[in-house]
């Protein structure tokens, strides 16, 4: 593993002001994160996993503290389109066709037609999209807009990929097969991944690293490792090991909890 | 098939059309019944009927209330039977009116859109701008419009451009507020996705904001064109030697003739119909390409 990593995060802490007070969002949370890692954020609402996220991404400002991406400030790291965001909806444009959805960060950046018709056409490939391109979002279902809104993130090649609970609006069994298409897509593409969920079964079987945080204020509780084989497939939910990883992030949940009520 | 009518919106359309009319033919006896007693009574006519009286209200030269179908030879007569080019022509009338109008609409919805483009992207002009946008509204059209006739009759501006600014003055202010509501309506989640982008402020503008205005730009518009022919009538009442709708209201009043004020407002009706039908027809075929099922 290289020596730098591509997110450094040091004591970070922010406070938004609000009309009962401050709340404190985030508290001292300090993570690295390597390249080609897979690191999911759980945690109980209000734990403050989306501000993190967000943190990293230059969409909240931190009242403390250091974030540094690939060396860069967050927000030199957003000018440089450094990393790709999913959000927790397909926020898909209803006017744009999901060809023109995925081309939009392309025109954004001011890629060629010709450059942007071919990444249009692999991204669908990608997320298995290929013959929706002149469909419009409402012709989708669910999961096909939140694979369009995964392509329309890696359209541009993004080292770094940011997804806020991006399966957490869709039922299990489509989330499931998500899930396992997103872990081919990590294989295949080598990205780094940090990922927002709440949902246990999701977060041990995609990462490599599961960072557990606990709410009020906002903190890191346990960072724990989580090593199967990279060609897995869902059938491992079933095994021993599975289960033990699951049973300490359970754990790490319910600790972070006890305290505050 | 009655009950595919009845499913539909022909049906309670028609039927609501047809009591309108039996109670219109019930007001025109009731209003004018006083005139044709007067008018048997001079003619020394004592020996009617109460079916004579009927016929009589429905079918005077200047009643108070002229019966619809009254006003259906009387449109019959201006719009088909007269040439076009005559100043008896309703025909004549709308195409002054409907110039005016559009050319009116033309100036106002888009100084609107600019209005609303500076609103929304200035945060002072917010402040400053809106509430004189919402006080011109205020203002009583009726009392402004000769005052804006006169003054630009000071000015040698005559003709079209006068008629057309009232015009414009009443349907930029829909298109503005329509508008301000459209540009801002995109969620902060489209909006994070531009920032994530590193989007510019005119990328987003382009590709977000304008696409998102759209269907309020449309039902804003709408509204826009009606409020032009309402300005354009109103103008025409003072600056009526052009001619126009309101000119033809004007006349019509000044010699009692009620059935040429009736046709001419049902022609200034049919108009504005058709105008916001017109926008109508543009809206659909523009938002079925954006994507509107």
């Amino acid at each position: 593993m290289s020596s730098s990593p591509v997110i450094d995060i040091a004591d970070l802490s922010l406070t938004f002001e609000t009309n009962d007070g401050p709340v404190h969002a985030l508290s001292n949370v300090s993570l690295r994160i390597e390249k080609g890692d897979f690191v999911s954020l759980i945690g109980p609402s209000g734990c403050g996993k989306t501000t993190l996220l967000r943190v990293i991404a230059d969409l909240e400002h931190p009242t403390g503290g250091r974030v540094s991406i690939h060396g860069m400030t967050p927000e030199e790291a957003r000018l440089k389109r450094a990393y790709g965001y999913v959000f927790q909806a397909p926020a898909l444009y209803p006017w744009r066709t999901i060809g023109k959805n995925i081309g939009l960060p392309l025109e954004i950046m001011g890629y060629s037609k010709d450059e942007r018709a071919t990444r249009i056409r692999k991204g669908l490939e990608l997320v298995n999209l290929t013959g929706f391109e002149n469909k419009f979002p409402w012709q989708l279902s669910g999961g096909m807009q939140q694979r369009a809104s995964i392509a329309r993130a890696l359209s541009f090649d993004p080292e770094l990929l940011l997804m806020d609970e991006p399966f957490g609006a869709l039922d299990e069994i489509v989330r499931d097969k998500l899930n396992e298409q997103l872990l081919r897509l990590w294989e295949m593409t080598q990205k780094t991944v940090v990922f927002v969920t709440h949902s246990i079964p999701e977060a041990v079987f995609l990462s490599t690293k599961i960072v557990v945080m606990s709410p009020r204020p906002g903190k890191i509780h346990d960072i724990i490792e989580c090593n199967f084989p990279r060609d897995r497939t869902l059938d491992i939910r079933e095994t021993p090991e599975f289960l033990d990883v699951a049973n300490r992030v359970r754990q790490g949940l319910r600790e972070g909890h006890s305290y505050v009520d | 098939m009655l009950k595919a009518l009845w499913s539909g919106k022909t049906l309670p359309v028609l039927v609501v059309s047809a009591i309108l009319i039996v109670l219109w033919y019930v007001g025109a006896i009731l209003l004018n019944s006083d005139m044709q007693r007067d008018a048997f009574a001079n003619a020394n006519n004592t020996n009617y009927t109460f079916a004579d009286l009927v016929i009589g209200t429905w079918s005077q030269e200047r009643p108070k209330l002229p019966a619809p179908d009254q006003i259906l030879t009387e449109l019959h007569k201006t719009v088909i039977d007269t040439a076009p080019t005559s100043k008896r022509s309703l025909v004549f009338h709308g195409y002054v009116t409907l110039t005016a109008t559009l050319f009116g609409f033309l100036i106002g919805s888009a100084l609107g859109m600019v209005l609303a483009i500076l609103v929304v992207h200035v945060r002072s002009l917010d402040k400053s701008l809106m509430p004189w946008v919402v006080a011109s509204q205020t203002i009583p059209i009726i009392a402004l419009a000769p005052m804006i006739i006169v003054i630009m009759n000071q000015f040698d501006i005559t003709g079209l451009v006068p008629k057309s600014i009232i015009a414009a003055y009443l349907s930029f202010f829909p298109v503005t507020v329509g508008m301000v509501k459209g540009l801002r309506s995109p969620d902060p989640l489209q909006l994070d996705l531009m920032r994530t982008y590193s989007a510019s402020r005119i990328q987003t503008f382009f590709k977000l904001r304008i696409p998102a205005s759209v269907p309020f730009l449309f039902a804003s518009l709408k509204v826009g064109v009606a409020a032009s022919l309402v300005g354009t009538v109103v103008a025409e009442l003072t600056k009526s030697e052009d001619g126009g709708f309101g000119a033809r209201l004007l006349a019509g009043s000044y010699y009692g003739q009620t059935i040429q004020i009736w046709a001419a407002l049902f022609a200034a009706a049919a108009c504005a119909w058709a105008l916001v039908s017109l926008i109508g027809l543009l809206d659909r075929a523009v938002t079925k390409a954006m994507g509107a099922r």
